[in-house]
């Protein structure tokens, strides 16, 4: 692993911030971000992991992308590209969502918030900010609806674990207590006004994910003082890797693996964020069809059985070695000591408990389908 | 840092430590820093034949599989079980962390290997610096 960036890699605002600390960095869908920190302050996959399930982590989410929707149809243009139903939402509540493909397929995996009476703020991947952004202009023209991109505007800091809470609360006048999760508030933080402040994430644990103006020097105030808030928490910085190992743990999809343009929402296992009764959206007449078809592959959990390690692309095969399906996407899991999987087979053997095998480098390696997901928060007493 | 004077090294990061004609080998500090935490070590059984410059195995961190390299070519005597169960000593010490241990079938490949200073200044062209 290198500490060269890719010439071309795009950099979020706190990218120096990273660097100076000795992060190392890897290039994302186009962006140079940390994959993780160094031991010496803490960091380390395994480390970060264990200190956002435990304690707090901190995560430069800034290479994600913002649409705005405003204006006297916003919900309904938001209604015709979205699956889930955003008329449910009061202002101020979110939704986890999906765009989708005519073909019932996804264009990407979102967050819906409403953050006004006509006012809605769609929080998309880093890798489809683009295409996201046209899909959404191209597919709401017909609706009296402002759309605009806003992705260059905001540093996006997630604060994750049991104590993300605890440690936000000192750095906002908000009154976090009363936000439940997927709501969000605005408030003073750090000193500056009216800022956005969502329960929500990508780790299946409480916290924050906040969005502070773009330029550099805020952004690094920012970080640092949640850094020396965080302190009593034992808060570390966390990079992608233990970004991924966490969402993974808690079976949150990942676009081009779990969810893609080829994929679905029958088999990736997200009805229960689309609304059928909606009378219209895109993908609607698709996914009736395939309902009524029969869906014919599913996404299972997977635990090695035996020893190796599962991951994306392997090959997943029935007991008798014949190849039946793939992992979307597999790694040691820090928190549970095992090695998981996601991985797309045949529904007739997605039964919890099914023996299956994934092939590492030519063999086949003993695995067991389990139930998902993998971890889930323990419940506030 | 110095690389243990008792050794050589390969542009792999492996290093190699020869006794008569039985050597020891193992990853470097350096490799162990690049790969981050390691979860998993694959050495081959006892009695396999290596080649100087294939594959023998593989290390893998949280995020990423890597190959090993023979640094040398010969018979695998002997394994480190321990690192079956705990493959993060590997972190913590990577030089007195052996994988292996083998026979030489030619112990003269060993002289188009590394010195300590050569790949120490090989380690610090890599990380760019």
């Amino acid at each position: 692993m290198s500490s060269v960036e890719a010439p071309t890699a795009r950099k979020t605002a706190l990218n120096g911030v990273h660097r100076q600390v000795g992060a190392k960095m890897v290039e994302f869908n186009g962006w140079d971000m940390p994959v993780e920190y160094p031991a010496s302050i803490g960091g380390g996959i395994i480390k970060e992991h264990m200190a956002v399930r435990t304690g707090v982590g901190i995560f430069d989410v800034s290479h994600m992308g913002d649409i705005r929707l405003a204006g006297p149809q916003a919900l309904a243009a938001v209604q015709h590209i979205s699956m889930n139903d955003a008329s449910k939402l009061a202002i101020g509540q979110a939704q986890y969502s999906a765009l989708l493909y005519p073909q019932g397929t996804f264009v990407d995996d979102v967050i819906v918030h409403r953050l006004g009476e006509d006012e809605y703020l769609l929080v998309i991947n880093a890798g489809t900010r683009e295409k996201d952004f046209n899909w959404v202009r191209d597919n709401t023209r017909q609706f009296d609806c402002a759309v605009e991109n806003l992705s260059d505007d905001f540093t996006q800091i997630a604060i994750q674990g049991p104590k993300g809470v605890d440690l936000l609360q000192k750095l906002t006048d908000a009154d976090l207590s009363k936000v439940k999760f997927y709501w969000v508030t605005r408030g003073k933080l750090c000193g500056l006004p009216n800022i956005l402040m969502g329960r929500t994430g990508y780790t299946a644990e409480d916290g924050f994910e906040i969005y502070v103006p773009a330029d550099e020097n805020t952004s690094a105030r920012v970080w640092n003082e949640i850094l020396a808030a965080g302190r009593e928490f034992g808060v570390v910085p966390c990079g992608l890797g233990a970004r991924n190992t966490l969402r993974l743990e808690g079976k949150l999809p990942l676009y081009g693996h779990e969810i893609s343009d080829t994929i679905n929402v029958w088999e990736a296992g997200l009805d229960r964020f689309c609304k059928m009764e909606k009378p219209e959206f895109i993908g609607r007449e698709a996914l009736e069809k395939a309902k009524a078809a029969g869906v014919k592959r599913t996404l299972v959990g997977s635990e090695m059985t035996d020893r190796g390690i599962a991951r994306d692309g392997y090959k997943v095969q029935d007991e008798s070695g014949r190849e039946i399906g793939y992992v979307t996407s597999g790694s040691p899991a820090p928190f549970l000591k095992k090695n998981i999987a996601l991985a797309y087979v045949p529904v007739e053997h997605s039964a919890v408990g099914t023996k299956v095998k994934v092939e590492i480098r030519g063999q086949g390696v003993e695995a067991v389908v389990v139930p998902t997901p993998f971890y889930k928060r323990p419940k506030k007493v | 840092m110095p690389y243990p004077a008792d050794r050589k090294y390969t542009k792999e990061h492996e290093w190699i430590q020869v006794n008569g004609n039985t050597a020891t080998v193992g990853i470097t500090d350096y490799a162990q820093e690049s790969l981050g935490d390691i979860v998993f070590v694959e050495t081959p059984k006892v009695g396999a034949e290596l080649t100087a410059g294939k594959t023998f195995g593989t290390v893998e961190s949280v995020k990423a599989v890597s190959d090993l390299f023979a640094p040398a070519s010969g018979t695998v005597t002997e394994v480190n079980a321990d690192l079956a169960t705990s493959p993060e000593k590997v972190n913590k010490d990577a030089h007195g962390s052996w994988m292996l241990k083998m026979t030489l079938k030619n112990p003269s490949e060993l002289d188009g290997l590394l010195s300590p200073g050569d790949y120490e200044k090989f380690v610090a062209e890599e990380a760019g610096h």
